[in-house]
């Protein structure tokens, strides 16, 4: 009724429609909030990695590469052409494929998309945006460990 | 003759409490328009088909598949070498999901081509949109449950897209792998999805689809609508075309059978978390044309990630697909509009064309 004041009857009816329409989603909230909490997967305790040990010097020829487990994620050592180590997350940049040693091309390749990275872990051909994360690689006698760079 | 009387019987017990006349009326009304482009019509049907295949083989297959890291891939090995005709049901389920996909593609095509999404079917185009996505979500869900190589790869590469969205990317990425990276979790998750909730949904929507073209009949190309139809032009649904359907089905049934006993499906070697991506690696066909064009993406388009834009795209041009009624307003008013044929030629030829790159690059 345009113009005239809401009756007591209108006011009542509104304020139970709000009342009403309030109770509906604070009803569909505490329906819908467990069920979508559920589905957020737990926190795993990760055990955290900072160092490990990925074997002999000898077990590594010049120009070859091996995938090894660090932590939850792979990572990649290289032996490079001139003997000196190298070791970076074998995780792509681009999708997350894990990288392989491409000894023929003397480079980091990526099977999935065709992404190449350098000896340093820069990426230099293909879609990868950005470089590997290095680790560094630490000779104690024979035995080589790689650990996250500090 | 007492067996003929006995379904009579049968038929009358059925007619007094379900009314059986009415519907047997309803669908004697039911007519298919005959014309040039009438083969068109027979792809929903052979989806569907392929669909009630899927749901059978499938759930054949959940007798014995063991959905976790380390039983997947041995249960698909005792499946296809211990169980009797084991090979047969798998081969078949992978055959038939491919099948699927193809003639879901061409059924969807061909109804953008005859402009059957025009006023007043908008939203079978919808829902039929919908469950094409579904569907290509189900392919992807159920690579990865033999748990192999390739498939572990595939999950990775598809669900690492996906977290490349900005903002809600990460969440997604997690709700799909169910923890940070691809791991028996993600397979339990995925089995969860390929069994129960896209399934669920696919029926859902079909059940929608079949009731907005039973209670709209079916659509005849734009430009053909306004010729007198001759009665001898129109084919009755009940039995003319269902007859039709039923043997084109029993083709396919054939072709299926043939391509599952010949090329049987491979199960390739166990996934290794640990292992680099091997050589030569590439996604089921119907997602190449997008893997493909992610190659070819330089890595920084004006500083921004070239993979995110890719990703973008491919997502907006998803959702333009499902609004395609809507912004082809004009063919509800009987105007052909050249642009949109153009668009999805260009849209066939360019998936046809990055998948045949996929293959050969």
């Amino acid at each position: 009724m345009p113009g005239f004041p809401p009756t007591g009857t209108e006011q009542r009816r509104s304020f139970l429609k709000y009342l009403l329409g309030g109770s509906f989603i604070a009803w569909l909230v505490a329906v819908l909030y467990p069920v979508f909490a559920y589905l957020k997967p737990p926190k795993v305790g990760e055990v955290e990695v900072s160092s490990i040990k990925v074997g002999k010097v000898n077990d590594f020829s010049p120009n070859s590469g091996k995938v090894v487990r660090f932590g939850n994620k792979p990572a990649i050592i290289i032996r490079k052409p001139d003997g000196s180590f190298a070791a970076f997350t074998a995780i792509c940049t681009h999708l997350a494929c894990t990288v392989q040693y491409r000894p023929d091309l003397g480079l980091i390749w990526c099977a999935c998309h065709n992404g190449k990275y350098d000896l340093n872990g820069k990426n230099i051909a293909g879609p990868p945006p950005r470089p590997l994360e290095p680790y560094k690689v630490i000779l104690k006698g024979d035995d080589i460990y790689i650990t996250r760079e500090a | 003759m007492a067996n003929q009387r006995f379904s009579q019987r049968l038929y009358r017990w059925l007619d007094d409490r379900y009314q059986l006349d009415d519907l047997l009326h309803l669908v004697g009304k039911k007519y298919v328009p005959l014309h040039h482009h009438s083969l068109w019509y027979y792809f929903g049907g052979v989806t569907l088909f392929l669909f009630g295949i899927q749901v059978v083989t499938g759930i054949l297959l959940l007798l014995y598949y063991k959905p976790s890291a380390s039983e997947a891939f041995e249960s698909i090995q005792f499946i296809m070498s211990k169980v009797q005709f084991g090979w047969l049901i798998r081969s078949v389920h992978s055959w038939s999901a491919n099948l699927m996909i193809l003639s879901a593609f061409i059924h969807m095509f061909s109804t953008y081509f005859t402009r059957a999404y025009r006023s007043p079917r908008e939203l079978t185009w919808v829902s039929g949109v919908l469950m094409f996505f579904l569907v290509l979500g189900a392919g992807f869900s159920g690579y990865l449950l033999p748990w192999n190589e390739l498939a572990f790869f595939a999950t990775r590469v598809g669900t690492d897209i996906a977290g490349q969205i900005p903002i809600i990317g990460k969440p997604i990425l997690e709700f799909l792998r169910g923890g940070e990276d691809v791991s028996g979790a993600t397979l339990s998750r995925f089995f969860g999805f390929h069994v129960a909730i896209i399934p669920a949904l696919i029926t859902t929507l079909l059940v929608l689809h079949l009731a907005f073209i039973q209670r709209q009949g079916m659509s005849v190309p734009l430009g053909m609508e306004h010729v007198e139809v001759p009665e001898e032009k129109r084919l009755p649904f009940f039995p003319n075309f269902m007859l039709r359907d039923l043997l084109l089905w029993l083709i396919v049934l054939n072709v299926l059978a043939i391509l599952a006993v010949f090329f049987p499906w491979e199960l390739g070697k166990k996934a290794d978390p640990f292992a680099s991506a091997p050589a030569g690696i590439r996604p089921e066909w119907y997602f190449l044309f997008m893997f493909q064009t992610l190659k070819f993406i330089p890595s920084k388009i004006f500083s921004l990630d070239g993979e995110v834009i890719g990703i973008l795209l491919f997502g907006v041009a998803g959702v333009l697909w499902v609004l395609v009624p809507f912004l082809d307003t004009k063919s509800s008013r009987g105007i052909k509009v050249r642009g949109m044929t153009y668009i999805g030629i260009f849209i066939v030829m360019y998936m046809i064309a990055f998948t045949i790159l996929g293959y050969i690059l």
